[in-house]
């Protein structure tokens, strides 16, 4: 069913796109040349700038229990700066004793200064069509898209990032489960691929910087703006691993591990994936 | 009520071209969810674009467009700062108006 769904949306674009661009040969594109027009063509309409918008909404507005915006909450850069936020985190947070990413934090302050419970603030982590919208990945979106054009800067100085750092890489390369496989069994390789789809070599600088600096990302297949612990969680899933919990350390230790392989980066986000 | 819409209109020569993207679900009636219940179809059946109060276009669709669709595409004359207005109504009969500027 997803391959179905995810083959009307492209010829659904693709049609649209013939009707714009008259006598384009249509009939002999491929799938995987569908595939690279209609990400040219959302090039400047991405459809994650619709979660960025919503997003830029919530971001202002007095939420929870306790009607505070998340203008009064600290991504590193001070209370509500989001200008270049993401692209330095994860990082240290001295007032939650832990090293946290974007959503982590967001959750973080969603809790600690709204008011919310940690389990309404997390309720729906990942979105499930218009009538289950996640708040969190909307706001992630958001928050990214400031980043647009900065440099990945995530700081290893401190030592409790350090760590997370090194249990990061570890995590990578731990086989384990019904598979006995690890992160490192599909992205430790150039050129490896599952059916026709590209598995990044995310050991290599070039690799970890081209997929961390477009996540978040619109998932063409299944027409939802998804952020980087989605990716986890479903790679997680790929492995034949436990649930990864949203927020987990384990989870914030991975991505701490492939974001500081992305510094120097331009960050170039939210992207488009299919 | 439904999101609103992102429009982008610029002047390129003596044209004005128009990208926008609007949110919806586009069920198609075809899937199943997770029960194995049909999901109704659900999707954006007209569309129309005014250049000022000038109709430049108007589409009917169907279930082949695809979810949070994107549309570009020109129409000959408009001046900076003119307005570009889409209004789409669905299957429900829900709709929603948005107006840009011609950049
Ligand atoms: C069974 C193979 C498999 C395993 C194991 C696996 N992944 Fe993936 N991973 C994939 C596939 C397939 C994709 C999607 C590639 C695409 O969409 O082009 C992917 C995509 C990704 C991406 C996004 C790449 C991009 O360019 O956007 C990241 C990051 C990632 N995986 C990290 C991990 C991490 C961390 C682990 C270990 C917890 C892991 N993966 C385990 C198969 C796997």
């Amino acid at each position: 069913m997803p391959s179905i769904h995810s083959l009307r949306l492209i010829v659904g674009v693709a049609a649209i796109a013939a009707a714009t661009l008259a006598g384009s040969a249509f009939a002999q594109t491929t799938l995987e040349n569908a595939s690279a027009k209609y990400r040219q063509d959302l090039a400047d309409g991405n459809p994650a700038d619709l979660w960025v918008a919503r997003g830029q909404e919530m971001w202002k507005e007095p939420r929870g229990p306790r009607k505070v915006s998340f203008e009064s909450c600290d991504l590193g850069l001070g209370p509500g700066v989001v200008k270049g936020a993401y692209a330095q985190l994860p990082r240290w947070f001295a007032d939650a004793g832990r090293v946290m990413d974007l959503e982590t934090r967001l959750v973080w302050c969603m809790v600690n200064q709204q008011g919310y419970t940690h389990a309404d603030a997390t309720k729906q982590t990942f979105g499930n069509g218009s009538r289950h919208r996640s708040d969190l990945e909307a706001l992630t979106a958001y928050v990214a898209k400031q980043s647009d054009g900065v440099k990945m800067n995530v700081s290893l100085a401190d030592p409790h990032v350090r760590e997370m750092y090194d249990v990061g890489k570890k995590a990578f390369f731990y086989r384990a489960g019904t598979h006995d496989f690890a992160c490192a069994t599909c992205h430790a390789a150039d050129d490896l691929r599952i059916r026709l789809q590209y598995l990044p070599n995310l050991t290599e600088p070039a690799g970890a910087q081209k997929a961390y600096t477009t996540w978040p990302a619109y998932r063409v297949a299944q027409g939802e703006t998804r952020t980087f612990q989605w990716r986890l969680h479903d790679c997680f899933r790929q492995q034949r691993f436990p649930d990864l919990i949203y927020g987990s350390d384990l989870s914030i230790a991975l991505t701490t591990y492939l974001a500081a392989s992305a510094n120097g980066a331009v960050y170039a986000g939210p992207g488009i994936k299919l | 009520m439904a999101d609103p819409m992102k429009i982008r209109a610029n002047l390129v020569g003596d044209s004005t071209e128009v990208k926008v993207l609007m949110s919806h679900e586009m069920d198609t009636g075809l899937v199943k969810d997770k029960d194995g219940k049909i999901i109704p179809a659900w999707w954006i059946q007209t569309v129309k674009v005014t250049h000022n109060d000038k109709v430049v276009l108007t589409a009917q669709w169907g279930t082949a467009v695809s979810k949070n669709p994107f549309m570009s595409f020109k129409f000959k004359g408009g001046a900076k700062g003119d307005k570009v207005t889409i209004t789409w109504v669905d299957n429900h009969n829900d709709s929603r108006t948005d107006t840009a500027l011609i950049a």
